[in-house]
């Protein structure tokens, strides 16, 4: 099986397909760098012939940081706080994943109250982000009202970070071996507060905005991106989902508590933008419903088991771990010789990179105004795709 | 999809019976080895002369089905003068995992594309192009992905130098 390969040149070539019996011209239009659905410094190079698309040609590095460079020069703890500014709103997962990745590696095992607390924390983080997410997708198709809805009510998750971490977006706390420090005394109370606040309000977002008729016809049908599509582009996450492959790590390859609590994957039919909001509106349902099962149960124990000033050497080895974050999957590549205490080489699978191409194959043929359904339909984090 | 074919990321590397699919993919034509240094996830080394052969077969064989390229990236050896190319697979109906190490020679780094099998591939082997000057043969669009296009060097390279950046402290024994 191969698929198709194009060309730079096919891609600015003018196509024979015109738009309409008018003698119509195709030209380029930049969307970006600076513009405001793309969420941050995203340029999309657009072949457009009237309103139609032809192409979108995505133009990164904006806002590349050498992350993985920087990586090579810091011991494994240091690198950890680097991970909060590649997608930052997953920055716990981020932190997970390589605390994972070097637990692993050096075969140390945690203990059930730091996985409690390390699943408890991503979950809440995921409805954050999906909150944010919500708000903003309401704003980009043209309505305001999300927006302030979404932020008013993700305060309430971020306070409940800024109390345990002292961060409310860029946070610090997961560690190889462990946790910061323990939780806040109200965590608990907090927790569960924050959780019945949520769900009530979830209710009101699909009375304000999934009910809303213009918001369904500017997604239904709209960008529909095929199973097989989203597989060959390796496209991870909600939006994989949507499309149809119930492919969630959660459930396949259970890391943290995940494999003790319930929750159903949230799958899509068809593959269109109303199917990716729908899929992260139910998504932010089941997280709800995992912290509430975890919530009264988290068992006593240490919480940081690895002493922090230890040397930590990982044998010599390539190994690869990843984990579920609010956008698809989350992958590291870490590369030791076996002799110093920094990674020989660092590589960061990111959701974002991945799932930006797909925007290619699903807005090819439809219009303009549709395009920025579907960026904000994907979710992107720039920082993450630039890293 | 059975528990069986998930390789469990949580449990510590030790030596373990070898998988099937690595005894399988070495008894092959394609010149396989065990990569020992896979850590938990299974591994195989191939040359590059049978890379792609190795990619499609298992892109293609339908009891494999690795039907996701989840990554691809390099790391620089210049003690061996080489970079070998990692190409991280997942097969999203079986479950399973394999890590894919060809070494290319560093001085002369080429490798063939694999776009063709999984698209996503060109935009990764782009990334790769742009950090470590891995020129993929029949590439439709070998430019730089994150830096600028008059960028000169390849800065994941180990001996990568520029005038503006801060090198690390010698390690203190």
């Amino acid at each position: 099986m191969t698929a198709p390969i194009r060309t730079l040149d096919d891609r600015i070539r003018p196509s024979d397909t015109p738009d309409s019996p008018l003698d119509t011209q195709e030209y380029f239009i930049n969307m970006g760098p600076q513009h405001p659905a793309t969420h941050g410094v995203l340029r999309l190079m657009l072949k457009l012939d009237g309103e139609t698309i032809r192409e979108v040609i995505p133009v990164l590095g904006y806002i590349h940081r050498g992350i993985e460079k920087m990586g090579e020069a810091m011991t494994y703890r240091q690198f950890v706080h680097l991970t909060d500014r590649i997608d930052y709103l997953s920055a716990l997962v981020n932190n997970w994943v390589v605390a994972r990745g070097v637990e692993v590696a050096t075969g140390t095992e945690t203990n059930d109250r730091i996985e409690y607390i390390r699943t408890i924390f991503a979950e809440i983080e995921r409805i954050q982000s999906h909150m944010l997410w919500w708000g903003v997708l309401g704003m980009d198709l043209g309505a305001f009202t999300p927006f302030l809805y979404g932020f008013r009510d993700r305060e309430t998750l971020t306070d409940i970070f800024e109390e345990t971490i002292g961060c409310r977006l860029t946070m610090n706390y997961i560690q190889p071996g462990g946790v910061m420090h323990d939780l806040h005394p109200n965590f608990v109370k907090r927790t569960k507060a924050a959780l019945a606040y949520s769900k009530s309000k979830l209710h009101e977002y699909e009375e304000l905005l999934s009910g809303n008729v213009i918001l369904q016809e500017r997604t239904r049908d709209v960008g529909i991106l095929s199973a097989e599509d989203a597989v060959a582009l390796g496209v991870t996450g909600p939006p994989l989902r949507a499309s149809g492959v119930a492919y969630d790590l959660r459930k396949v390859e259970p890391y943290g508590v995940y494999d003790r609590v319930d929750f159903r994957t949230a799958v899509g039919s068809v593959g269109d933008c109303w199917d990716r909001y729908w899929v992260r509106v139910e998504e932010m349902r089941q997280s709800i419903h995992i912290v509430e099962q975890l919530i009264d149960n988290i068992p006593e124990g240490k919480t940081m088991l690895m002493k922090p000033a230890k040397k930590i050497v990982i044998p010599e080895g390539v190994y690869y771990n990843q984990m579920e974050t609010a956008r698809g999957i989350l992958g590291m590549v870490l590369v030791s010789d076996g002799t110093s205490d920094k990674p020989y080489r660092i590589h960061l699978r990111s959701p974002n990179f991945n799932n930006l191409w797909a925007l290619d194959a699903m807005s090819r043929g439809g219009r303009l105004g549709d395009l920025v359904a579907n960026v904000s339909s994907l979710d992107l984090v720039v920082p993450d795709i630039d890293r | 999809m059975t528990d069986a074919d998930v390789p469990s990321p949580d449990e510590p590397a030790e030596p373990t019976p070898r998988n099937p699919l690595i005894e399988a993919l070495i008894a092959s034509s394609y010149g396989v080895t065990d990569d020992p240094l896979s850590g938990s996830n299974p591994g195989v080394r191939v040359p590059v002369e049978n890379l792609y052969d190795l990619l499609a077969h298992l892109r293609s064989e339908p009891s494999l089905a690795f039907n996701c390229l989840l990554s691809h990236t390099a790391v620089d050896r210049p003690a061996d003068g080489t970079i070998e190319l990692l190409y991280v697979l997942q097969s999203l109906s079986t479950g399973q995992r394999l890590l894919v190490t060809c070494p290319v020679n560093r001085d002369n780094a080429s490798a063939p594309t694999v776009c063709g099998l999984w698209p996503i591939a060109e935009w990764q082997e782009r990334e790769v192009f742009d950090l470590f000057g891995v020129t993929y043969e029949k590439h439709p669009d070998l430019r730089r992905v994150f830096l600028d296009d008059d960028w000169r060097g390849y800065p994941l390279r180990k001996d990568y130098q520029d005038d503006f950046m801060l090198t690390p402290d010698e390690p203190k024994q």
